[in-house]
């Protein structure tokens, strides 16, 4: 219970690391300086902090994930300096463990995920004609809660010592006798907290699509995006407990003694590899279903041209959505669960391909007769098809069990999943990022710079991943510091490493753009400026606060161009304004946050006097929003008709 | 259908060995998973050859139809007024391209469940088997020879043309027992006795490491098979029982404690050896000993960069 100051509280030994607190305590300063110079905390604290709109929260989630996507990819680069040639000192392997492991923590939990409901908060209530989510307090719970999560994860390399056992964190190397002190415990508890924000997610937008579709949006008229937001949201609800509860038992482990993954107790190491991956299989889908859903959307919008298959697309979902469940010990066919459960396991791992080239090929003949610009969203798209099969066969071949303990955990494993998830989710987020560009902010990133980056960015990706299968053939195998001279890997980590730098300019690029664009870019007048198919397209842009004037009555799928190539207006439109009902903004969303970051600050160096406060704040801000009855507010008749005029939409 | 699909994998085979070697343009011995060296190799190189034949097909035939598409319906000022056709699907294409996948699943399926049944069994080979122990600990391996009844650390000799059944546990974390150019991994784990084949055709020496990450001196845990002919072998165990010295129950525990060591030859070992890896963590070894950690003798004992 007392107060122990750790002896290396704030981390010291490591060059690096002493640059990156300071230019951290830089940063950090010069944005206080800033928002106090330009008066801009009551703006920043009215209209972000506590906002509940799903748009701006949406924005909130983009530009942290972008934010992490430049602290992995430091990460990935650091690493890849490391391995460019054989025995090489840039980082020694206690500070290499760290990144491998903050790398990859980083890029699924604090960049992939969040940059999908990033644009999840943005789209979908726009693309069913709703007005914000289901429930818009606890989507800004969910917001803040990755947040702070986040927040606690990103301090660790400075204060206390971050997390060493690699992203999957296997016990017993993660466990308090291998592993001792704060830096497992910021894995367990940054990632507990953010994992409550994403089943909220998860719950929130199951709600919103199932109840608060416009009229006539039936389940087989809704776009592609949405659809794959549905059954993502539903696995996060099945898989996500079972990550609480694994984090919650080591955590338990960790601070209070139990024995639940350790032998010497009467535990069992191998329960945590098996509750991770059951969370782990499911997660690559959470990731990668959405942004099949992006694909469809661009590519549908511009090969102009409807999905082809649209119905075997959703059925496909689904049926990778419930065998995604099924195939999670293919993560571990190497610790001898036995010829029949490896077997089930491979089988049902193939099976996925199967739906998946189904969608592969109706995205093919979408484009089959279509007339196809290649606009960034679309080269993203397209870029992801080459890409993301590769990943996909390459995963075929690894489910294969024999062969597979032959790949297991080598470079070839390291490029498949790279080939898959940036192929898929990364490419993804980056297609929807330019896509719903204008909608979000009202103005489109520059074309020539967005191609730019694209080629950039994809060449760099492939230099830097496809000589990984190889290497991995030879025998190099992930997570190594640094390797010996003679094996023949050399040639391809250089290789691999100057893709790896292509690719951070093709990201530095990407950053410019937004900057350039910010000033230069072209203004979306219309509100469709792709020319699109779907709601979002129907409104100004970026979108009024309430969305829509009128809740828009939808009778096909692709309901905008429908209404585009009708041109006579429909009774819904003619229909009189009435006032809208909103939420109210709240404080509380970033204040309880705030508590949890508190309790998880504390339970991390095992002050648990501090997790208790912690958790007394958070308990207390949930009593208030008990009794909290003034929550809503009405947008007036009039106040919509300045919005809509002033759109140029009287 | 026997001598087509045997024409067939052969074809594969060549195919997809020379692609592998063209964009490789490297010798085909350190491409070691890519040349087997024992019967166990062989049959999981096989599958990886079949598996990647497939996926070639199908690498080709989507990126032959992608390369159509995305080339011929772009968008160019001759085709501005056109406008695409809105299809909705088509069954019977929607069919073709649910059932190829499925044949190619079970194309797939069916040798895979086979081999995985196969290597669970020895290796044929006139010879007898034999049983040889790992145990790896922070960060080496420890081999144990019941029969024979000596121990080595960090390299493994074995006879060559006969099974070897590897018993294997661990102290501390997971790691992974990996020789590629004799078979694929598995895993090291406390508490659990986990069984690997393999087999070496031919007298040599093969690399072997962990594959599975197990902290910071991870990278350092690599290991030599030595395979020696049938009659060598028995001439190497003679000379390390004659010449090598005996392993005390300190130096054991010793040895298990977390740092890096050199090869490491021994004419016998304790009993708790046999026990150690079961019980899984030096911790719960020294109590059942009845020896407290001994106050700081080296953790980093012979210690070595391995650069």
């Amino acid at each position: 219970m007392g107060f122990h100051l750790p002896k290396n509280f704030l981390v010291t030994g490591e060059p690096m690391i002493v640059v990156a607190e300071v230019l951290s305590v830089l940063t950090l300063a010069g944005i206080v300086f800033a928002l106090t110079y330009y008066k801009k905390w009551k703006w920043l604290w009215d209209e972000w902090l506590t906002t509940v709109d799903h748009k701006k929260i949406g924005i909130m989630y983009i530009i942290s994930s972008l934010l992490m996507l430049f602290r992995g990819g430091i990460d990935g680069l650091l690493m890849r300096t490391q391995l460019a040639l054989p025995n090489l000192h840039v980082l020694d392997a206690e500070h290499y463990n760290q990144i491998f492991t903050a790398h990859g923590t980083i890029m699924i939990f604090f960049m992939a995920m969040p940059f999908i409901f990033g644009l999840m908060n943005v789209a979908v209530p726009l693309q069913i004609g709703a007005r914000d989510v289901a429930y818009p307090y606890l989507n800004a719970l969910s917001f803040w809660l990755f947040f702070f999560g986040c927040m606690l994860f990103n301090i660790s390399f400075m204060i206390g010592g971050a997390p060493d056992a690699g992203w999957t964190n296997y016990t017993p190397l993660a466990g308090s006798d291998l592993a001792p002190g704060p830096g497992i415990n910021y894995y367990l508890l940054s990632l507990q907290i953010s994992g409550i924000g994403s089943l909220m997610t998860g719950i929130n937008f199951l709600v919103t699509i199932l109840k608060m579709r416009a009229p006539g949006m039936t389940l087989m008229r809704m776009p592609m995006f949405t659809w794959s937001v549905l059954i993502t949201s539903i696995i996060i609800i099945f898989a996500f407990p079972v990550l609480t509860v694994a984090l919650a038992l080591l955590t338990i482990d960790r601070l209070f003694g139990s024995h639940f993954f350790t032998v010497s107790g009467g535990g069992e190491p191998m329960m945590w590899a098996n509750l991770f991956w059951i969370w782990g299989h499911p997660e690559v889908y959470i990731v990668v279903l959405p942004a099949f859903g992006i694909f469809s959307e661009v590519i549908s919008t511009f090969a102009r041209k409807r999905l082809f298959g649209y119905s075997a697309m959703v059925y496909s979902m689904v049926v990778i959505s419930a065998v995604s469940f099924l195939t999670w010990v293919h993560h571990f066919f190497t610790m001898g669960a036995g010829p029949a459960v490896n077997s089930f396991f491979s089988v049902s791992t193939m099976a996925i391909a199967i739906p998946t080239g189904v969608k592969v090929f109706n995205w093919l003949f979408t484009l089959y007769k279509g007339r196809i610009e290649f606009t960034t969203p679309m080269l993203w798209a397209v870029g992801f098809i080459p890409t993301f099969l590769i990943g996909g066969l390459t995963g075929v071949m690894l489910a294969v069990a024999p062969a597979d303990y032959q790949y297991h955990n080598s470079y070839f494993l390291i490029s498949h999943f790279h080939y898959a998830l940036v192929g898929g989710a990364v490419f993804g987020c980056l297609a929807g990022l330019y896509y719903w560009w204008p909608k979000m902010f009202g103005f489109k990133l520059d074309e020539r710079q967005g191609k730019w980056a694209f080629w950039l960015f994809n060449i760099g990706f492939n230099l830097c991943f496809f000589p990984q299968y190889f290497v991995g053939l030879m025998g190099m195998t992930r997570r190594m510091y640094t390797y010996p001279e003679g094996l023949g890997w050399t040639p391809y980590n250089l290789i691999s490493t100057v893709g790896a730098y292509m690719m951070g300019v093709g990201f530095i690029i990407m950053v410019y753009n937004i900057l350039y664009s910010i000033r230069h870019g072209e203004r979306d007048l219309t509100g469709d400026i792709w020319n699109g198919r779907t709601l979002e397209w129907s409104i100004s842009s970026p979108a009024p606060h309430y969305n829509f004037a009128r809740i828009p009555e939808v009778d096909d799928l692709d309901a905008w161009w429908h209404m585009k190539k009708r041109k006579r207006k429909q009774p819904w439109e003619l229909r009189p304004l009435k006032p809208i009902h909103m939420p109210n903004n709240s404080g509380r969303p970033f204040i309880m946050s705030a508590w949890f970051f508190v309790a998880g600050f504390g339970l991390v160096f095992e002050w648990h006097w501090m997790g208790i406060i912690g958790l007394l704040g958070v308990l207390y801000c949930m009593l208030k929003r008990s009794f909290e009855y003034d929550d809503h507010h009405y947008i007036q008749v009039d106040e919509i008709e300045r919005t809509e005029s002033a759109a140029g939409r009287a | 259908m026997e001598p087509f699909r045997k024409r067939l994998r052969q074809w594969l085979t060549l195919v997809g060995l020379s692609a592998v070697l063209l964009l490789a343009g490297c010798s085909r011995e350190q491409y070691v998973v890519l040349d087997p060296k024992g019967p166990v190799a062989k049959q999981q190189y096989d599958l990886i050859v079949w598996s990647f034949g497939l996926m070639l097909i199908i690498v080709l035939a989507v990126f032959g139809i992608f390369a159509y598409v995305i080339i011929k319906y772009r968008a160019k000022p001759e085709n501005k007024g056109y406008e695409p056709p809105d299809q909705e699907g088509s069954k019977l294409l929607e069919t073709i391209w649910t059932l190829i996948p499925v044949a190619v699943v079970i194309a797939l399926a069916i040798p895979t469940v086979k081999a995985t049944y196969g290597l669970e069994k020895q290796p044929s080979s006139d010879r007898p088997p034999m049983t040889i122990k790992v145990t790896s600990a922070d960060w080496k391996w420890i081999f144990r020879y019941p029969k024979e009844g000596i121990e080595t650390v960090n390299y493994v000799t074995i006879p060559a043309d006969t099974p070897v059944r590897f018993e294997m546990d661990a102290v501390g974390p997971m790691n992974s027992f990996w020789v590629p150019s004799l078979g694929g991994q598995e895993y090291t784990m406390p508490g659990m006795v986990m069984n690997l084949w393999l087999q070496a055709d031919q007298p040599g020496v093969y690399q072997g490491r962990s594959a599975n990450f197990s902290g910071k001196y991870f990278t350092h845990m690599t290991f030599d098979v030595i395979a020696k002919s049938p009659a060598d072998y028995d001439k190497w165990v003679q000379q390390v029982k004659k010449t090598a010295p005996k392993q005390t129950e300190a130096q054991y525990l010793q040895l298990l404690e977390r740092g890096l060591a050199k090869k490491m030859t021994f004419s016998s070992y304790p009993k708790i050896a046999d026990q150690a890896g079961l019980i899984g963590e030096v911790k719960g070894i020294r109590e059942k000993m009845n020896r407290p950690e001994e106050p700081d003798t080296g953790t980093m004992h012979h210690h070595h960069h391995a650069h």
